[in-house]
């Protein structure tokens, strides 16, 4: 492969899907958010929206129903970004068919490929989802206590899954469970006997995406089922595609609330200036403006290392690490500088605060 | 399109200057932060490489090259922070005492007039900027310089003045006319040997003490007044400073990658005792799982990938024509600030070998230090960072 260029500047098509998904947001979702957060609910016709972008079905071969182009993480952090600095609920909800087609398109068998990833290269969006994290404490996506036991021609599934997004109306799910020492993924039909889902989740933010807890008990799926079927999966690679997925949501979202705190600290008067004249809140600007910026190139980044086709454990490990600490300092700074009316849940930045507190915590919740 | 995977080339230079760092700096690295002041003769066969040199004259009607990489060609900003970050796991001070590229040779790279550079560019030229009474606040300086006949006469104290004995010639800054303010400041090479001129002290420092620190004094030293650098004429804007401190914004991503070589020589050093304690860092397991020390270590890492980061875009849009003033300024605030935190905390993941002068971390969390300091305190550049992002102006953010 010819070497590329080393750059920090988008291309003329990065910066117009760029572009197109930021008018997107500000149409759709900026005025919205609000409400849908305060309903608990995204309209279906948000989500829609999004969907018609085509973002991951355009990579898609056109042989299991896509557009056959080009396939670029960092195209997907640049779209990961705009989404999460509209609304990370929505960009969760909206990312979710890529998170079950992508690992199934990279590593999934002929057999998996025609089976279930055409039916979701549709028109409409179709909800689809990923089970990964575990309600205890300790949680380790490289220690999963979810095991997959191999019995005959299936494989039997116990263990307790939360925070999978959408899993009622999803007809599908990918479960990472741990099968004697190695960690694979499995497709699971959420018509299966052993799957049981639970009472939505109600959690500290993300109050728009619907969450449920999901259990196995006895979960039997056909080894046909175990994606990569005999060789399974590079769970490896996994991680390291939703790791810098979530870094590029951290992004958005710190982006969101560090420019609503810049713009009202410049308008906020006390004794009788803008707050921003003081350096005690200009310098917290400036901070949260260089580490935005700081978090976005960790992502590029670690998604450069994956479009070259390099490992990329460090670079999305390093990333996601950063993005975690950052995006909640940046949320936390978001809400001091509009301070009582921070609190408040008129503006914005409270849903970032609660919001924000995901990225360190949560695993395999977006890809790239 | 973005692309953050090194070249072939960078990591050539890399690993080029990195083994230089490595045979020549190292070894003599504790030698010279012991013996302050004296001048590392081994950095002699460095005055031969003409670091600040100008290329060839162009004959008439020839355009000027530009600073723009063509094709793939690595940009030469981005190849002297590659470099700088290399020198600096090898010695900060040492770098700093590199004949003949002071910061001076810089100033005079950029406005000498081909006659000036003839006659100085071959020569050793310090900095001489800050005063006693004018560290950040420049445009405050109070030396002064008064035009008799065909000489400038220079009156005033020089603080702070980086290679002050080794160099040949200083770059002074002084004002010709106070009323007009910051449009009245004009610099000056004045040769060492000048009557006059003098070497009032040097320094004793917490770190980089291999370099020459010094104070400069100027009682009616006379200088000829082809020794003015740029225009001697006060216009009415303060246009001219501008000029002069906008080279700053080429200067601030090098001060940031010598705090990403500076802490990346203590991270690679911890790094090698954590690993033969046997823990292995696999950068896989939740943070929350492994021993605090790895965590603080992974922490650490991240950071200085952001220092990087910032700190490479900074150089890249130099390279690319693009004004950089914000990003460059990000570069440094983060960089100086984390640098010298990552060097502190690996002193202390390294406990009693933190402390102890039997090896370099201790020194380097002497040495990074300056790198929050020197050129713009981290608090000057987020001053920069928040004026810049706010839209506001130095009355509106003092």
């Amino acid at each position: 492969m010819e070497e590329k260029e080393f750059s920090f500047g988008m291309s003329e098509e990065q910066r117009t899907i760029k572009e197109t998904v930021a008018r997107l947001v500000k149409d759709v979702v900026s005025d919205n958010a609000h409400d849908m957060d305060e309903k608990k609910a995204i309209p279906p016709e948000f989500i829609q929206k999004v969907w018609e972008l085509g973002a991951a079905v355009s990579v898609i071969p056109e042989e299991f129903g896509g557009y056959g182009m080009e396939y670029s993480p960092i195209m997907n952090t640049i779209i990961l970004e705009e989404l999460a600095y509209g609304d990370m609920a929505l960009a969760i909800a909206a990312s979710l068919p890529a998170m079950f087609l992508y690992p199934i398109l990279e590593a999934g068998t002929d057999e998996q490929k025609k089976k279930y990833i055409a039916p979701y290269c549709d028109a409409s969006f179709k909800p689809c989802t990923v089970a990964v994290n575990e309600p205890r404490f300790k949680f380790d996506p490289v220690s999963l206590e979810t095991r997959a036991e191999k019995k005959g021609a299936a494989y039997v599934i116990n263990g307790k899954k939360c925070f999978v997004p959408m899993a009622n109306n999803s007809a599908h799910m990918l479960v990472a469970a741990q099968d004697d020492g190695t960690h694979d993924l499995f497709i699971v039909s959420q018509d299966n006997p052993g799957v049981k889902i639970g009472e939505r989740e109600k959690n500290i933010g993300l109050y728009a995406l619907e969450s449920y807890p999901v259990i196995f008990e006895n979960c039997e799926v056909p080894v046909s089922d175990r994606l990569g079927g005999e060789q399974g999966c590079d769970y490896g690679k996994f991680l390291q595609k939703t790791r810098t997925a979530l870094s590029a949501i951290g992004t958005g979202v710190s982006r969101a609330s560090y420019e609503y705190a810049r713009e009202y600290a410049k308008e906020r008067v006390q004794f009788g200036e803008p707050i921003a004249s003081r350096q005690a809140v200009a310098f917290m600007i400036a901070e949260m403006a260089y580490e935005v910026d700081a978090m976005r190139l960790m992502t590029w980044k670690a998604a450069s290392a994956l479009e070259a086709g390099k490992d990329a454990k460090r670079e999305s490990y390093l990333a996601k690490l950063y993005a975690g600490e950052m995006t909640m300092k940046i949320t936390d700074y978001g809400v001091q500088i509009l301070g009582g009316h921070g609190f408040i849940r008129d503006h914005p930045v409270e849903r970032y605060y609660r919001n924000g507190r995901g990225i360190a915590i949560l695993e395999g919740m977006a890809t790239v | 399109m973005i692309n953050l995977e090194m070249t072939e080339k960078m990591i050539q230079v890399k690993n080029g200057i990195n083994g230089m760092a490595k045979g020549m700096l190292r070894p003599i690295s504790r030698y010279y932060d012991e013996n302050e002041h004296m001048y590392p003769k081994e950095l002699d066969m460095f005055r031969s490489l003409k670091i600040m040199s100008r290329p060839k004259k162009k004959k008439e009607g020839e355009e000027k090259k530009s600073d723009k990489p063509a094709g793939k060609k690595l940009g030469s900003n981005l190849a002297m922070v590659i470099m700088i970050e290399e020198m600096c796991w090898g010695d900060l001070g040492l770098l700093l005492s590199m004949p003949n590229a002071g910061l001076g040779n810089a100033a005079i790279l950029a406005v000498a007039t081909d006659e000036q550079f003839e006659r100085f560019g071959g020569k050793w030229a310090s900095m001489a900027i800050t005063e006693p009474g004018a560290g950040s606040d420049s445009g405050s300086i109070t030396a002064t310089a008064r035009l008799e006949g065909d000489e400038w006469v220079l009156n005033g104290e020089k603080i702070f003045v980086t290679c002050a004995e080794r160099c040949d010639m200083a770059v002074v800054w002084a004002t010709v006319d106070k009323k007009a303010g910051k449009a009245g400041i004009k610099s000056f090479i004045v040769e060492r040997d000048r009557p006059g001129f003098k070497l009032e002290k040097l320094e004793h420092k917490l770190g980089i003490r291999s370099n020459d620190t010094g104070t400069y004094v100027l009682d009616d030293c006379r200088i000829p007044k082809e020794n003015i650098l740029g225009s001697p004429e006060v216009k009415q804007t303060s246009e001219g400073f501008k000029g002069v401190m906008k080279t700053f914004d080429n200067t601030r991503p090098l001060v940031a990658s010598m705090a990403l070589g500076v802490s990346r020589a203590a991270l690679d050093f911890t790094k090698e005792k954590i690993e033969e304690r046997g823990i292995k860092l696999d950068y896989e397991k939740n943070p929350n799982n492994v021993s605090s020390l790895e965590k603080e270590f992974y922490l650490m890492e991240a950071n200085h990938e952001a220092m990087r980061l910032l700190t490479w875009r900074a150089a890249w849009m130099m390279d690319n024509g693009e004004f950089n003033n914000l990003e460059a300024s990000m570069a440094k605030a983060k960089s100086g600030r984390y640098g010298t935190l990552i060097a502190q905390k690996c002193c202390d993941l390294l406990g009693p070998l933190g402390l102890s002068c039997e090896n370099l971390a201790e020194k380097w969390m002497r040495d990074v230090k300056i790198t929050d300091i020197f050129e713009g305190t981290g608090q000057i550049q987020h001053l920069i960072v928040a004026r810049n992002v706010l839209g506001f102006s130095s009355k509106q953010l003092k």
